[in-house]
């Protein structure tokens, strides 16, 4: 039998000490040693974008990093991408304006879209088809992927106005 | 209409987004133990020996399955049962499965692969239809008709024999056409996976990446030869189908017996390079259009050829060679009509069904020739569509009966959002706008399994709780069938969808549906759901009537209550009372077509209870120093009878438009012949997501989408398909456009830059500026079914040709080509 490693990884803002075989990919580690089958595969080998998570807030093909390489970095899934048990404005937008068809590329794309709206609050058409340009979609035609991640962006801005408005208000 | 036609999150969106959609390489069982397959590395091969004990003694490994394990042969149309589950003795294309080992990872399955030792005697390969018309021997299948043609068709619907060609002859102009287009594939994002399971009862569990699970059952049954009752299969939402898990696959027969065997788990998933090896995608085509035009631009008759490439085994190719041919007749008048086609078999991976199933290639065809008769007559192309365009409720001449065509409306709506009058033949040189029509159908007439069962089933259960659980085999491919089925339930009971739960594609548990192909879910499934929960709702009706004290027929079901004037009660409630008077509650409903008025041998290939109609409109900018095609936007007006959501119909009319242009400007599934020293074994020459050249995001046009509704009585509400039809016109509109923009002629697909780059080299040299095939070689056809259409004296029944003999080779007549 192979040896496992033990490492500290951060997933989803929770440290966690994770086992698993030196060789494994983080896409492997996430969907086969922790349970979180929400990232998904289309190729194994970088070529689709499906396996798409974020590490320290960068998108980043998980079937192409080492696991073992990932230790003392964040990395966000599709799992944590939701506030508690409401949806990121993200998913909402998605979810109602018909961007995942069959969801299969969804997770990737959302967790794509969350980096690019974190960098720019409100990207034209196209940054968005620049930044989804390595996540290949067989179903929509990617114009439903561009209105909602415009309707997302649109609704994230909404909210930091609002705080920021809130902060203004708090002594 | 309270449900439907309103923009509405999907029933399964909000699991769609938060990963929670349990695709097949999801699910994890305790004990789970994994397959992978030995494929053969020869396209045409006889296995002389292996030796699988070094992989069986391989630490990890469990089992270890070979082609001896499984006599029995299956195929997805009962006159096809060739394929094996493992080859035993002959291998017909790279990729074909020979053995399997079971291990406790993949890890340790792919190291015992290597182990196994395996002997064979390498045959001749067949590349493609001229060569395998040219080599009758070695014969890759023992079954076919003649030599390595797997099958020939010929019809001709005319009142006698040769009728269509002196139509076509003596008509003012007579158009020759040759076009091919290639083979491309499904490319779901989801790679294939199964799971088999020996239950706590010892019944077998499968959960698959599949559309059809009930032809998987079925399968399952005849090749594991346990009773079909003690299987169940479980379709899981599929990660993309597009026709690409239509079949019943190797890997599903490998891990159900594995784990019948070991009484545990097993798992598969299909690594990329094997979901394009496995394939079962569009069937390379290549096809002769002889058309007689009249001076007004009608039709007046038209005889087509297909030559049909289709791989290693049948598939559904039989059904794929009718349909290069059986719709010709829905959208255009045709007075007569002849239809030869053969399909061949090759040593390359099997062809099946793609979006559209055998009729893109032929529309291909047929809409740039209209193009071309446009240009030589001098008349509009949306004009000499309108002027042919089928009239609604016909017979056609191949007894097809078509109902209700919104064609005329969805030409209408892109010409003027395309401003395509004003700008036609007016664009500067380099830019062009091309136009395109198509047509299909809204579920095939027949099953495959020719049988009068229900081919769609609804079941309702409800409770006083006012929950309503629909059950229903439909499988969820993406395309929302779920949603459809909530809906439709939704709006006949008046309350919201997602108080509906769907229980579908699980043969354990739902009623049987054959599946999610050829566009037949919204109707049958659809019609389906409206009985049952008519009944339910007149169950209710008249208990909620009795507390309320007025007519049954006088409450209103809306918003969740069930009303007459100020009385009125909540939909549980109302439920409750129900459930007092009649006991537990519940409701089925199942749908089976019309049968079409066609009655002679092949007439179940066409018939369906609808067809849905489109027409696009490309503008396409052509680089003359590079040939480089730039596509800024199209537009599209598809005929959708009702829309039932129009957020997902959208999406499909879209998804069908990327995938179109995808398939017209790069997408195709070729083979390179390897050295002679290597076997000669035919490969795939880009078997991954990064040479398959498919549209990214920075590729997608602008796309403006019109529904067009025009509702049909045979469908549920009046709803057509809208997966399938949308992708049809997409390919001939984009050649047309090029034509328009730069002046030639590209006859094949898909229209890369050099072979616009060829063309305008020759229209440069003064030559005719077409890049297409140049021969049709010689197909022995046999001699034509004829069949007279219903103006001709016809009963829907053939007059010669119905027992047709085998005639020997010498004996066919043959035809040949050259233009």
């Amino acid at each position: 039998m192979r040896r496992n490693v033990q490492h500290h990884l951060t997933v989803n803002g929770e440290p966690l000490e994770a086992s698993f075989a030196p060789y494994k990919t983080l896409l492997e580690v996430l969907r086969e040693d922790l349970g979180l089958t929400g990232t998904k595969h289309g190729c194994e080998l970088g070529e689709c974008g499906a396996c798409a998570v974020l590490v320290d807030g960068e998108p980043q093909l998980s079937c192409l990093a080492l696991a073992i390489e990932c230790e003392g970095r964040s990395i966000e899934t599709v799992e944590g991408l939701g506030r508690g048990a409401a949806l990121h404005p993200l998913q909402s937008a998605f979810a109602d304006l018909g961007a995942a068809q069959c969801g299969y590329c969804t997770p990737g794309i959302l967790m794509t879209a969350k980096a690019l709206l974190e960098k720019e609050k409100n990207p034209s058409r196209e940054r968005i088809k620049e930044a989804i340009s390595g996540n290949l979609c067989r179903c929509t035609g990617y114009q439903q992927i561009f209105e909602a991640i415009e309707e997302a962006a649109r609704v994230l801005s909404e909210e930091d106005g609002h705080e920021s408005q809130a902060m203004k208000v708090r002594p | 209409m309270k449900v439907l036609g309103k923009p509405r999150r999907r029933v399964d969106g909000r699991s769609k987004v938060t990963g929670q959609t349990r695709f097949a390489d999801d699910i994890v069982l305790p004990r789970m133990l994994h397959a992978k397959l030995l494929r053969s590395p020869h396209a045409h091969a006889l296995i002389k020996e292996m030796n699988v004990e070094k992989a069986r003694n391989h630490p990890g490994v469990h089992l270890v399955l070979t082609g001896k394990d499984f006599p029995i042969t299956f195929g997805i149309l009962p006159v096809t049962q060739d394929e094996y589950p493992l080859a035993p003795e002959n291998v017909r294309y790279v990729g074909d499965p020979i053995a399997a080992v079971v291990a406790r990872d993949e890890q340790t399955a792919t190291e015992a692969l290597d182990l196994i030792e395996v002997k064979y005697e390498v045959l001749k390969t067949i590349s493609n239809p001229e060569e395998a018309l040219a080599n009758p021997e070695p014969r890759i299948h023992a079954y076919s008709e003649l030599g390595n043609i797997h099958r020939l068709q010929a019809f001709e619907f005319a009142g006698a024999e040769g009728a269509v060609e002196e139509t076509i002859s003596k008509s003012d102009h007579v158009f020759e056409d040759l076009f091919f287009y290639e083979g491309n594939t499904h490319l779901p994002i989801e790679q294939h996976a199964s799971v088999a399971q020996l239950d706590g009862e010892g019944k077998l569990t499968l959960w698959s990446s599949t559309q059809v699970p009930h032809y998987v059952h079925r399968s399952l049954a005849r090749v594991l030869q346990i009773p079909a009752s003690h299987i169940r299969v479980i379709a899981c939402p599929n990660g993309g189908g597009f026709g690409g898990k239509c079949d019943v696959c190797n890997h599903e027969m490998v891990v159900a017996k594995a784990a019948l065997l070991l009484g545990r788990p097993v798992k598969i998933c299909l690594n990329r390079e094997e979901v394009f090896y496995m394939h079962r995608g569009r069937h390379p085509v290549l096809m002769k259009f002889r058309t007689g035009v009249a001076k007004d631009g009608k039709l007046t008759g038209m005889h087509l050829q297909t030559l049909v490439d289709g791989g290693g085994y049948g598939s559904y190719g039989v059904a794929s060679t009718f349909y290069t041919g059986a719709l010709q007749t829905v959208t255009y008048e045709l007075p007569r009509y002849k239809f030869d086609a053969a399909r061949v078999f090759t040593n390359k991976p099997p062809c099946g069904p793609k979006r559209g199933h055998g009729t893109p290639q032929p529309r291909f065809g047929q809409e740039i020739q209209l193009d071309k008769i446009a240009e030589r007559l001098n008349i509009d192309p949306a004009e000499l569509r309108l002027r042919n365009i089928l009239k609604a409720n016909t017979v056609t001449a191949n007894w097809l009966k078509v109902g209700t065509i919104g064609l005329a409306e969805c030409i209408r709506q892109v010409v003027q959002r395309s401003s395509f009058k004003e700008r036609y033949k007016k664009l500067p040189y380099g830019r062009g706008l091309g136009l395109a029509c198509g047509s299909y159908l809204c579920g095939a007439g027949l099953p495959i399994y020719w049988n009068k069962m229900p081919q769609s089933a609804v079941q309702l259960l409800l409770d006083r709780s006012g929950q309503v659980t629909v059950f229903c085999g439909a499988t969820e491919i993406g395309q929302g069938s779920d949603d459809v089925l909530a809906a439709i339930v939704a709006e006949v009971l008046g309350i919201d969808p997602f108080e509906i739960r769907c229980v579908t594609g699980d043969t354990g548990i739902t009623p049987v549906d054959l599946g999610s192909y050829s566009s037949r879910v919204t109707v049958m499934m659809g019609n389906a759901a409206i009985e049952a929960s008519k009944k339910i709702k007149e169950m209710i009706a008249e208990a909620a009537a009795e507390q309320l004290e007025v007519a049954p027929d006088r409450l209103n079901f809306s918003d969740g209550r069930v009303f007459f004037e100020n009385k009125n009660l909540s939909f549980a409630e109302a439920v409750g009372f129900a459930e007092e008077k009649f006991g537990t509650l519940g409701a089925v409903g199942s749908y089976k077509p019309p049968r079409g008025p066609g009655r002679y041998k092949g007439a179940g290939v066409g018939p369906s209870p609808a067809y849905s109609y489109t027409a696009c409109v490309v503008e396409a900018e052509v680089d003359p120093k590079t040939g480089w095609i730039h596509v800024p936007k199209i537009w599209i007006a598809h005929d959708i009878g009702r829309t039932i959501n129009p957020v997902l119909a959208r999406g499909q009319v879209e998804g069908s438009v990327y995938m179109g242009l995808s398939e017209a400007l790069m997408e195709e599934q070729i083979f390179r012949r390897l050295p002679p020293k290597l076997s000669s074994a035919l490969v795939h020459k880009i078997p991954s997501l990064l040479e398959y050249k498919s549209l990214t995001s920075l590729d997608m046009p602008e796309v403006d989408t019109v529904l067009i509704e025009d509702p049909d009585p045979n469908c549920p509400f009046g709803a057509k398909e809208a997966g399938q039809g949308p992708l049809l016109p997409v390919m001939p509109a984009v050649a047309n456009a090029i034509f328009d923009a730069v002046g030639v002629r590209i006859d094949e697909l898909p229209i890369t830059p050099d072979k616009v780059l060829r063309a305008l080299k020759l229209k440069s040299e003064g030559k005719i500026a077409r890049v297409g095939p140049e021969s049709f070689p010689a197909v022995p056809y046999p001699e034509p079914v004829v069949v007279p259409p219903p103006w001709e004296g016809g009963d829907g029944n053939a007059v010669k040709g119905f027992d047709r003999p085998r005639l020997s080779p010498s004996e066919r007549k043959v035809s040949s080509s050259k233009i």
